[in-house]
């Protein structure tokens, strides 16, 4: 798993048999079945780059963005076969891996442009000067779709870190290798370590204690069967955490213009609304 | 009016000598009582009874229960109100639904926005009726409700329904719907103008409404109902329904309902939240507060005092977005708090239709209970409190301008909603620790920064997780200007373009 930069094992010691179809005799690999303390060690980094992350300027995350897209690039093999050993075929693993490349550039373009479409000049009825600007909201915890598994994983993810926010993201139960491949990708990019977490396990075993969580500010649930987020939904009042859930097709997510909207960004920040007098 | 001196404490006695700062240097004596100018109630008609206004008409409550309604400066009746049960509420659900599937999704946009308009423009023509009643019924000073709540719900009304016809604008390519029947449950401390920011953004994208007045301020959102039966719109898109808690609970709960909207305290909201969990109706939540008003030693300092003044004494504090916590730089506390209880001491308490009324009542019985017990624990904890030794009314609920210094961030009255004219002031020695102080709460619905040096007020500014930041100024609302809170002071804006978010779906 991904923590804080660092691949670890889960503290707990558990692990997860993945098939692998491609391998002789069926054989099975291990991935870390992440715990609740995993989760809170997660979160606790995230929490402590996010100060970081959202002080950067827009036009240095977007850089760094981009640069992922390149990181990306240069392990497109590597990521495809994950793919493939995930249960793909070997042209969808290929095509999905270049569509998650173009996320990375679409929205390493964002990171200084959604600001000027959700700020506004506000014409108050008055001598002041006010304006409201977008601002991240914090630690987002994450639970991508089972499938795609590496497109999803990136395209819930990119949104919200765009505008400064950290996540902790529980990775997809159908293939967690290829999230902990993705991992390799991000922990060499210039992404600073614990913007992005990658956490491997049981959602309905983890996901309460993310939705718990003090320092967490939001939680955005994909394709998260309706009982689970009913549980998580409630345990999100300690902090009033805002909740969102999104359900997309297999279509959606590879509909670059739809999920490339900066509406995906615009659901993880928080308006802010400055006043100060204008006079002589 | 016979009058009392008040009982509260001017300074505490203490076994060190107070110092020079801790006394008002000037003391005004009678210097500051004016006489009185009030404003005359004799034209407004409230009626001996209400009942509901469901579908257009105004129905007695199925249980046959009614409410009184007092008036918190006096502790008169003023009217009885019908209490809305489940029966009810299901009532006005179903009649929302219906006038939202048979008129109001079907009319054009810019009709819309004319039933919008109209409802403004009477709000404007019958504002001074409307003013006193509020500050009959609720006990904000007249000046507040005819100068400040008037205007801005007519200006709310106004805005919105500008936007009506003009959505597809707003959010470019995003195929902006309306979300159906939206449930809206109001709080006490400004009864019509949160009537206004709920009803005003909900009626111009095209929702219809449930709205449930708060128990102790009913009055002007029934007003605002023969209001809107004046300018006819269609039955059922507007219906309001009058109680307590379990009427609002009734509404939240109604699976009629697709979108829930709530401006209260954040522990009626986390219940809100609760209740939700797993419905998939829409939600936003405005909460508490405990906002931290930070004075830098280079600010301009007769502007802060009138700033901090205004921002926590405002409608008697009942404000969530009240500047309760305020921060001084260490270097000008005590001229600070010098000038700071000489202008307490010019604030006039008592009768709110009394023009001259700076501070009115406290709204109920309850919420003076609540002020009292953290003022109790603020002493009990340590804090030195001044409170203005005003003369108070013999009846009503009143509670003399204070605030506590020695306050530390430990303290409830540092952490705590007050929801009263009550002050803790604390200090910092940098900038880092004013803004590290100002965060350190579960809240984040507003602050306030005063300091002479732009790039200061900015960098401040930038770093205070609230969702209003006044610099220079504080306490100011337009509709233009979106409104709402970080952290637990709940989540969705009111407000400009941003507030149409609230009631719509978009792709």
């Amino acid at each position: 798993m991904l923590i804080g930069g660092q691949f670890v094992r889960s503290e707990s010691g558990r692990y997860i048999q993945v098939a692998d179809p491609m391998e002789l005799g069926g054989t099975k690999e291990n991935v870390p079945w992440g715990s609740r303390k995993d989760v809170r060690d997660a979160v606790v980094v995230a929490r402590g780059a996010w100060e970081g992350w959202s002080g950067r300027t827009a036009y240095n995350r977007g850089q760094i963005l981009y640069r992922l897209g390149e990181m990306l690039e240069a392990r497109h093999g590597e990521l495809t076969r994950s793919l493939e050993r995930g249960g793909l075929d070997g042209s969808a693993a290929a095509a999905e891996v270049s569509a998650t490349i173009d996320r990375c550039v679409s929205y390493a373009g964002w990171a200084d442009k959604y600001q000027s479409l959700f700020a506004s000049l506000n014409p108050v009825a008055g001598p002041h000067f006010n304006f409201t600007v977008p601002e991240s909201m914090g630690v987002v915890g994450v639970v991508a779709p089972a499938r795609p598994a590496l497109l999803g994983l990136l395209g819930a993810v990119l949104p919200i870190i765009t505008s400064g926010n950290t996540v902790v993201v529980l990775a997809s139960e159908a293939d967690p290798r290829t999230a902990l491949v993705l991992g390799e990708a991000l922990a060499t990019s210039d992404l600073p370590a614990g913007v992005i977490n990658v956490i491997t396990g049981r959602a309905s075993e983890l996901l309460v204690h993310l939705a718990k969580h003090m320092d967490v500010s939001a939680i955005d649930l994909h394709a998260v069967e309706p009982s689970l987020v009913k549980k998580a939904e409630e345990a999100a009042i300690l902090n009033v955490k805002r909740v969102r859930t999104r359900s997309l097709d297999d279509g959606a997510w590879f509909d670059a213009d739809g999920a490339s909207s900066p509406r995906w960004i615009e659901r993880f920040v928080e308006m802010k609304s400055i006043w100060h007098p204008a006079g002589s | 009016m016979t009058v009392k001196e008040s009982t509260a404490l001017t300074v505490q006695s203490d076994k060190l000598a107070p110092k020079a700062a801790d006394r008002a240097a000037l003391d005004f004596g009678q210097a500051w009582a004016y006489a009185p100018a009030p404003e005359s109630p004799d034209h407004v008609r409230i009626a001996p009874r209400y009942e509901l206004f469901i579908g257009g008409k105004w129905a007695p409550p199925q249980s046959g229960t009614y409410f009184d309604t007092i008036s918190p400066s006096t502790e008169q009746k003023l009217s009885e109100v019908a209490e809305a049960d489940e029966r009810d509420v299901a009532l006005a659900v179903e009649s929302a639904r219906h006038a939202y599937e048979k008129y109001w999704s079907k009319l054009r946009p810019i009709e819309r926005g004319k039933y919008v308009y109209r409802i403004a423009r009477v709000i404007q023509e019958k504002s001074r009726e409307l003013a006193i009643v509020e500050s009959m019924d609720g006990g904000k000073p007249i000046k507040e409700s005819r100068d400040v709540d008037l205007p801005l719900a007519a200006a709310h009304f106004f805005y919105y329904a500008g936007w009506a016809d003009k959505l597809a604008y707003a959010f470019p390519g995003r195929n902006p719907r309306p979300l159906g029947v939206a449930g809206q449950v109001i709080p006490w401390n400004f009864p019509l103008l949160m009537a206004a920011w709920k009803l005003a953004p909900a009626l111009a994208t095209g929702n219809t409404c449930v709205l449930k007045p708060a128990e102790t301020t009913p009055l002007t959102a029934l007003l605002l109902a023969k209001i809107i039966e004046e300018c006819d719109l269609p039955p059922g898109v507007v219906n309001v329904v009058t109680g307590a808690g379990k009427t609002g609970a009734a509404v939240v709960a109604h699976p009629g309902v697709d979108k829930v909207a709530f401006t209260g305290s954040t522990d009626v909201g986390k219940r809100i939240q609760k209740a939700l969990a797993g419905t998939n109706k829409k939600l936003t939540l405005e909460l508490g507060g405990k906002a931290a008003n930070i004075v830098f030693a280079d600010a301009p300092l007769d502007q802060a005092v009138e700033g901090i003044i205004g921002g926590i004494f405002f409608n008697q504090g009942h404000v969530c977005c009240a500047g309760s916590r305020l921060l001084v730089e260490e270097g000008i506390f005590d001229v600070l708090m010098r000038k700071l209880r000489d202008r307490m001491q010019t604030l006039r308490v008592g009768d709110p239709l009394d023009k001259n009324t700076d501070v009115g009542a406290i709204n109920s019985k309850m919420q003076l209970d609540k002020i009292r017990e953290l003022v109790l624990a603020g002493e009990q904890e340590g804090a030195t409190r001044f409170s203005t030794p005003c003369k108070l009314p013999d009846r009503g609920y009143w509670f003399a301008p204070t605030l506590f210094t020695g306050v530390s961030q430990s303290h409830r009255i540092a952490r705590e909603e007050i929801f009263g004219p009550v002050l803790s002031v604390m200090t910092f020695r940098t900038p880092d620790e004013a803004i590290e102080k100002a965060n350190n709460t579960m809240y984040g619905l507003s602050a306030g920064v005063w300091t002479d040096k732009g790039a200061k007020s900015f960098w401040v500014s930038q770093r205070l997780r609230a969702g209003v930041v006044w610099a220079n100024t504080y306490n100011k609302f337009d509709p233009s200007s979106p409104f709402g809170g970080y952290k637990e002071s709940g989540f969705g804006r009111e407000g400009g373009r941003q507030g149409l978010l609230a009631y719509l779906e978009v792709d």
